[in-house]
């Protein structure tokens, strides 16, 4: 199903899916504070929010390298960490030499290196938990909850429903883009560069117009329906102990952390 | 979407709509539209329609036809004089006229702008101020008279193109119109698809607006016709007869439904 | 699958995932783009009619449908779209920060692209900059040719780029995690390259809508979103991109000693992390918590900074049209 890309929800009934969103949002994001602050090379910090992501992913009834496989995307970005391998200051390693540069990794800057990336993967490890457990429009009326700007929360809600439909209309234009351009043998498809490029943005200009006149339609169904300017919602979600008690246990695991990464 | 509990505002919606009279279900006067631009789309038109009547309402693109249905809930305001269960169409009365006229716009993606169904189809309840048990009641009482109640935890995009027609029309049953308007309902639906959707619209008991291009589903469900052309209308009458007038349907480019 | 299609290993540079900026450099721009966010919400909220909230939503999917439209430019490089000048051109500058708060928003949320705490840097690199830039130079060309304003934007569009890649090259060099003399020349070259599709690809998009429907970008609608105070915006900005970069990548010992000097930075690479000493017992020592506090104190700063400047830019905005209504 072309849509299933971008739903990233694994529908399930665990502890974990029915976890109020509102508490999962704010675990995710103080448990990737708390990998900010747990100092370099502190490896007992690191396993220990490695743990919490293993039983987690147990818990949520996902297969056990579920997060890890997905974390990777990250790893292009490493590229622009490299160069602290080099920068900091510690015992030399080696020697490169590549022409006329050398190139000396220090231990520090290894330990610095690596704590960066591992901290990076533990993040998006557990933004990927919280995206696997909650379906989008919890985690809209979770956001709603926590105050965001209206004008913001709807937007996002509105985006969400119309990601498909849009991507879908671009998928029908890129392909009667491809129907259309010929490849001769040792040739560019579809002219000259400045050519290419004003295709593309006709289509990017259409699209948008299309956008527009969807906008319009969009608010008249809203208006035959009583939209006056204020959108009404019911909250489906209420704090219950559970959650509290969730919510406790995951600060107190942080604490902890956080503390043991610094003996 | 942002959570604003309904206000005393949105209440009186509802004392309104407990006032509203058994007059005709719709009634249109003269009633003239002209676009912003200048271009008339709609000259002269006139129509009622009685309480349980079952109305298709066809002609070529660019009659008129939704352009009369836009006007019929005030989105659009012409002049003339439009009235709903004894209602005039004007400013003061618009939240109670919407609640009156259940719109169902042509492409369903345009009507289910929640992510969810169930926002969906509670959309209308909560903007008329219901309270939130009757909101949910409303909710599981439209999706069941659509055949669609395992729906209501499902999202919008994940549907198929007769699922998402039928939904859009539990979005305004869930708010007890007194008229039902669809812009052409059975377009873009496979034969089965199709099939369900006439089923369902025969089953509703409901004054119906249908504009549509589907002949054989007039001659199938609607007992009367209107024909519009150049924004007027030219024929309205009971739609065997009008079938049987060849010249008619010919002058306005629309085909007798075969078999 | 369309969607991973969308994130070519072109695109995700500017899209900083967490981990890689240090806590102080995370809380001080988030602090900056909340300020901008709620300025963008509140005047929206008063300003604009009810069509905007579907209208919002929707364009914040285009922006999403946009970025997955790319052209061949060669050896398998492809150019396409992140879209913030656009937006901000067809859209005016706060309704465009919204929208790309909402399109870095779901990337973050729905695709992992990009962190969740270090969210407020890539809103300011990718969606504030590019909205304050772009707009700003496109509004100077109001009143003028067609093929000047389509230039304008045209550039508009790559310095935008330029400006994001500039940005987050001293954010990550200011949280310790790259070296100046490498990750800046290295981010500013790839943009450069990569801005000349956002470029090609923004004036083609204007090129279309100018030709189908040109009262969308007209005179009067574009002075109406902004005031002439946003020229300046502009122009600064522009002004700060063309002189910092090739100075920077000239010669970075000279900014990494500015910043020495002036105690943005206390002595090279490994001192940002020294705001969180790994020797003291836990929770913060007194050194941390006193860099925090300075931290949030300019962050605060530069909120208030942008609140008077938000003020300024709307008196502007309004006088224009008063003389646009005499």
């Amino acid at each position: 199903m072309q849509t299933s890309a971008f739903d990233r929800y694994q529908a399930g009934d665990s502890a974990i899916h029915r976890l109020d969103p509102r508490v999962k949002v704010i675990i995710t994001v103080l448990f990737v504070l708390s990998n900010v602050l747990i100092p370099d090379g502190a490896w007992l910090g690191f396993v220990l929010a490695l743990t919490m992501i293993l039983i987690i992913t147990n818990w949520a009834g996902l297969a056990w390298d579920f997060v890890l496989k997905r974390s990777l995307i990250v790893l292009p970005f490493a590229l622009a960490a490299v160069t602290v391998i080099f920068a900091v200051p510690g015992v030399a390693l080696a020697s490169i030499h590549i022409g006329p540069w050398t190139l000396t990794p220090t231990d520090a800057g290894l330990i610095r290196f690596i704590s960066i990336l591992v901290r990076s993967l533990l993040s998006v490890q557990m933004a990927i938990l919280l995206t696997a457990t909650t379906p989008f429009p919890d985690l809209i009326h979770a956001l709603r909850h926590l105050r965001l700007p209206q004008p913001l929360v709807a937007t996002l809600s509105f985006m969400y429903r119309y990601l498909a439909v849009l991507s879908d209309e671009t998928t029908r234009l890129l392909r009667a883009r491809r129907a259309r351009s010929a490849q001769q043998p040792g040739m560019h498809s579809g002219g000259p560069l400045l050519w290419r490029a004003r295709v593309a943005g006709n289509m990017v200009g259409q699209l948008f117009l299309r956008s527009l006149e969807r906008g319009d339609r969009v608010y008249k169904a809203m208006l035959a329906r009583g939209y006056t300017g204020h959108l009404y919602t019911l909250n489906p979600h209420v704090m219950q102990r559970h959650d509290w008690l969730m919510a406790a246990l995951a600060l107190a695991v942080l604490a902890a952390i956080q503390i043991l990464s610094r003996l | 979407m942002p959570i604003i509990h309904p206000d005393a505002s949105t209440q009186a919606i509802q004392q309104r709509l407990a006032e509203t009279a058994a007059a005709p279900t719709l009634r249109v006067e003269r009633l003239d539209y002209t676009y912003p631009d200048g271009h008339k789309a709609l000259s002269d038109v006139s129509l009622d329609i009685q309480e349980g009547e079952k109305v298709a309402l066809v002609g070529p693109n660019g009659a008129g036809k939704s352009t009369l249905i836009l006007n019929l809930n005030g989105i659009f305001r012409g002049e003339g004089r439009v009235e709903v269960a004894g209602m005039t169409v004007e400013k003061q009365n618009l939240p109670v006229v919407r609640a009156l006229v259940g719109l169902v716009f042509q492409n369903p993606d345009d009507q289910l702008f929640s992510p969810t169904v169930f926002e969906d189809v509670a959309f209308g309840p909560l903007h008329m101020g219901l309270p939130e048990t009757e909101v949910y009641a409303r909710v599981q009482e439209a999706l069941a008279q659509v055949g669609m109640s395992d729906y209501v935890q499902r999202l919008s995009y994940h549907l198929s193109m007769g699922e998402k027609k039928r939904i859009a029309i539990a979005t305004v049953l869930a708010m007890h119109p007194k008229i039902l308007i669809l812009d052409e309902p059975s377009s873009g639906l496979d034969p089965r698809s199709r099939r369900q959707l006439i089923n369902l619209l025969r089953k509703l008991p409901l004054t119906m607006l249908v504009s549509t291009h589907d002949m054989l589903m007039v001659k199938d469900l609607f007992p009367r016709m209107v024909i519009m052309d150049e924004g007027r209308i030219v024929a309205d009458g009971p739609t065997a007869s009008l079938f049987d007038d060849t010249d008619l349907l010919e002058a306005h480019g629309l085909e007798r439904p075969h078999c | 699958m369309v969607i991973a299609s969308a994130f070519s290993p072109l695109t995700p540079q500017l899209h900083i995932p967490d981990g890689f900026l240090s806590t102080a450099v995370t809380l001080v721009f988030w602090l900056i783009t909340i300020a901008f966010v709620s300025i963008a919400a509140r005047r929206l909220q008063h300003d604009f009619d009810e069509r905007l909230a579907p209208l919002m939503g929707i364009l914040a999917a285009f922006i999403f449908a946009a970025q997955m439209i790319n052209f061949p430019v060669a050896g398998g490089t492809s150019g396409h779209l992140l879209g913030g000048a656009l937006a901000t051109i067809i859209l005016g500058p706060w309704a465009a920060i919204l929208v790309m708060t909402a399109v870095i928003g779901a990337q973050a949320i729905l695709f992992q692209d990009g962190g969740l705490l270090v969210m407020g840097a890539n809103i300011f690199n990718m969606g504030i900059l590019t909205a304050l830039i772009g707009f700003g130079l496109y509004r100077s060309a109001a009143g003028r040719s067609r093929r000047t304003k389509l230039l304008v934007a045209g550039a508009a569009a790559w310095l935008s780029v330029m400006a994001g890649a500039l940005s987050t090259s001293l954010q990550l060099w200011l949280s310790g995690t790259s070296t100046l003399n490498i990750v800046m020349p290295a981010m500013l070259g790839v943009h450069a390259l990569i801005g000349v599709g956002e470029a090609l690809i923004t004036a083609g998009a204007l090129a279309f809508i100018m030709q189908t429907r040109p009262d969308l970008l007209s005179d009067a609608e574009v002075t109406q979103r902004g005031g002439r105070a946003w020229i300046v915006v502009g122009a600064v900005i522009t002004l700060a991109v063309i002189l910092l970069a090739p100075l920077a990548s000239a010669n970075p010992d000279g900014l990494e000693r500015v910043a020495e000097d002036y105690g943005f930075i206390n002595a090279g690479l490994d001192s940002p992390y020294q705001i969180l000493p790994d020797y003291t017992i836990p929770l913060l020592g007194e050194t941390s918590l006193s860099t925090i506090i300075a931290g949030a104190i300019g962050a605060v700063v530069v909120a208030g900074l942008v609140i008077l400047l938000a003020q300024f830019l709307r008196k502007s905005a309004s006088s224009d049209q008063q003389l646009a209504t005499d």
